[in-house]
């Protein structure tokens, strides 16, 4: 596998790391400062990269591993940092053997790499030496093998029967004497609270919760694996049921990630578009974590003043896309097709019909003694904490940490936009709701500046290897009709290399890891799903709280399952 | 029966046909919602389309309470004993509809962790197809479920023959 590089030495971080002349770090084409090293110096690396003022990466955004059977060190995992403060992005690749497929665990660096390498392990089976908890994440108990790796038979199922579920080790071992307060209680994953999908295990003295474990991976659809097996513009539909609430932004998230890849650019139409759609599945987003928080801590005429609007929305996203909730209108290059005749009519009317239900949820909830009574305090997390655990999004915004994707590293000309990141300081339940609130105000602000600059043209890029030809001209230019043959048969063909895009998603930083091989199909795409981050911190936060704490606690977070368990 | 004018009038059926009736129209969805037809589901049981029209709104979680389990959202191999022994735990008589094309075959999702089609380990009554379904299409479905009740020909009722 070769990655084009832009230049081979002279990046600007290099000199702060130890020892650098005996490290390869190079600038990678998609701007990441690339520092490849063996695995017995990947500790003093990392922490550098963390400690070093010049440096300061404080996010661990993602870990995962690679697996190239052909290379002489089977397997990589990649880390991928950023410095909020500094901007760099630093990717770090450790190659190592497929008969010891080992690294030290970087959970004493950054707590983000506990659920991160846990996966790496499940689907790749790379060990973490030292690692608190290293085992199965995604699949069950009963899986045998390592499913991302490349000999792993897509289609082959391992039978799960109720006797061999989880089961924390310390469910059963106790060191309180009398054991007459402590019971263990289990919530999920068949629970309204959870939402379908989520296990939480926990330990409880009186009320108070003392221990808690929490099980994912009940909606492990396979999405990496997935998309191994179809051709580029195949994945789409695929990310659309990853945040299935706001499907528009991970569409649009993938296919600019593949754009950079093949160095094209969707028509400015397309972009503003984008733009719009996206902010407004921002806003059916929140919409949907807003209303079932409300549900959960017993205030359902929310529910319903929030579900009027969404279906509203839903109508506008029917007419451009035709399907409601998994849209598959971005596509790589622009977009499926272009908008209805009366789409500027649509949207001015969902401008002005929006913020009443808004602020009729504004005035029952926000002041309500009771609301605040269940989640302030509730949950709370400090920013270095937040950041720690890898956090991003509002959850780390209501923290007091103004990191929004939009402001940070825009695309799609986000830069062009006026609006305010909303911050709060208590880091609490209450914050989150504050922060989800204000941010649904400001993508109205956004959507109404783009409608008023809605430019004409064309909504996909002429070029065809990318996209294909429109249809009258297949039947009529013999040109077009190869080029539509050879997107069909061949798909597209993304040039060999790497890069790791991220946009903001409605939940926090969304990040694809493409890695192509020059084929028609991806050779391996890990995502970087905001939640997952998030809800590892979960059990952490649980301790000490009450059973209802929990449930406010879990909502507030919006945890997706689609997008947590892919 | 009271007639228009006053007099009363005497109407003949059968008791299984009466209960028949009675339970098509009382429907009490348990909703095993997984993945994205579950947001679908919420939107059907919300105000704009409104389930409780056809005498199916009161949802619960409790399959102890419902006897109509609407399994919404791709069931994975990590779900499946979950699945089978909430259905197990559901009072008789009950039903189940298999919503969207995940729980129905699996949909697209043909991999190493996902149950092709929840049929595999409980008895389907009726199948609605589409990724997701719209809410037209799940209320269609339970229009089957309750012409089926009528007919006496659910899955519960060949089983139990």
């Amino acid at each position: 596998m070769t990655v084009s590089t832009l230049e081979s030495s002279g990046n600007p971080l290099a000199k702060f790391l130890p020892d650098h002349e005996e490290l390869s770090v190079i600038t990678a084409a998609d701007g990441f400062t690339e520092i490849t090293t063996d695995r017995s110096r990947v500790i003093e690396v990392l922490r550098a990269l963390r400690d070093r003022p010049e440096l300061d990466c404080n996010l661990l955004l993602d870990v995962c591993g690679v697996d190239y059977p052909e290379n002489e060190q089977r397997f990589e995992v990649v880390y991928h940092l950023t410095s909020l403060d500094k901007g760099h992005r630093v990717r770090v690749r450790v190659p190592v053997e497929e008969e010891d497929p080992r690294v030290p665990t970087a959970y004493g660096i950054w707590k983000a790499a506990d659920w991160f390498e846990r996966e790496a392990w499940d689907l790749m089976g790379i060990r973490f030496d030292g690692h608190p908890n290293l085992r199965r994440i995604l699949t069950h108990e009963a899986f045998q093998g390592h499913a991302l790796r490349k000999d792993y038979d897509p289609e082959k199922r391992w039978v799960l029967t109720e006797a061999e579920t989880f089961v924390p080790d310390w469910v059963t071992e106790s060191d309180d004497e009398d054991q007459f307060e402590t019971q263990i209680i289990n919530i999920g994953p068949s629970h309204p609270a959870t939402h379908g999908t989520l296990r939480i295990v926990a330990r409880l003295d009186g009320e108070v919760i003392t221990k808690a474990e929490c099980e994912i991976g009940y909606l492990h659809r396979c999405f990496e694996k997935m998309s191994e097996t179809h051709s580029w513009s195949e994945v789409i539909p695929f990310t659309d049921r990853l945040n299935y609430c706001s499907s528009m932004i991970n569409g649009v998230g993938y296919a600019l990630g593949v754009e950079q890849m093949l160095g094209i650019e969707a028509p400015p139409r397309a972009q503003v578009v984008r733009v719009i759609l996206s902010e407004f599945s921002r806003i059916m987003d929140h919409a949907v974590c807003l209303g079932a928080t409300l549900v959960d801590i017993g205030a359902l005429t929310n529910f319903w003043y929030f579900f009027q609007p969404r279906e509203e929305i839903y109508t506008l996203l029917e007419a451009c896309a035709g399907g409601r909730l998994t849209v598959s209108y971005a596509r790589i290059g622009g977009l499926a097709h272009d908008v209805p005749a009366d789409f500027e009519e649509q949207v001015r009317y969902l401008l002005g019909y929006i913020p009443k239900f808004i602020d009729d949820v504004d005035k029952l909830v926000t002041t309500n003694r009771i609301f605040r009574g269940r989640t302030e305090g509730v949950g709370a997390l400090s920013a270095e904490e937040a950041l720690a655990w890898g956090w991003t999004g509002p959850c780390l915004r209501a923290c007091g940490v103004p990191y929004d994707l939009r402001r940070a590293r825009p695309y799609l000309g986000y830069e062009n936009y006026e609006f305010d990141i909303p911050v709060a300081s208590t880091g609490d339940s209450y914050a989150r709701y504050l922060v989800r609130m204000e941010e649904m105000r400001q993508s109205l602000r956004i959507i109404e500046q783009a409608i008023d600059n809605l430019p004409g043209g064309p909504v996909i890029t002429d070029n065809h290897h990318a996209a294909l030809p429109p249809k009258p001209k297949v039947y009529s230019e013999m040109e077009s009709l190869i080029w539509h043959f050879k997107l069909i048969y061949e798909g597209i063909k993304v040039p060999a290399g790497s890069a790791y895009t991220a946009t903001e998603g409605a939940n926090g930083e969304l990040g694809y890891y493409l890695i192509s091989d020059g084929k028609g199909k991806p050779y391996r795409i890990k995502v970087r799903p905001p939640c997952f981050a998030i809800f590892q911190a979960y059990s952490h936060l649980l301790e000490g709280c009450l059973v209802p704490d929990a449930i406010a606690i879990l909502s507030s977070l919006n945890i997706i399952a689609g997008e947590l368990d892919r | 029966m009271r007639q228009p004018d006053g007099s009363s009038a005497l109407l003949t059926t059968k008791l299984a046909a009466m209960l028949a009736w009675a339970r098509k129209n009382s429907l009490w969805p348990l909703p095993f919602g997984t993945a994205c037809c579950a947001i679908e589901f919420m939107s059907t049981v919300s105000s704009h389309y409104d389930l409780a029209r056809f005498g199916a709104e009161v949802v619960r979680f409790s399959p102890r309470q419902s006897d109509m389990m609407i399994v919404a959202g791709t069931i994975t191999d990590k779900m499946a004993p979950v699945v089978k022994r909430i259905y197990d735990q559901m009072a008789e008589p009950k039903y189940v509809v298999s919503m969207g094309a995940c729980a129905c075959t699996g949909g697209f999702y043909r991999a190493y962790h996902v149950v092709q089609g929840v049929d595999e380990f409980i008895p389907v009554d009726v199948y609605v197809p589409g990724c997701p379904p719209t809410p037209e299409a799940l209320m269609e479905g339970i229009f089957k479920l309750q012409e089926l009740i009528q007919q006496g020909e659910t899955q519960y009722d060949r089983l139990n023959a």
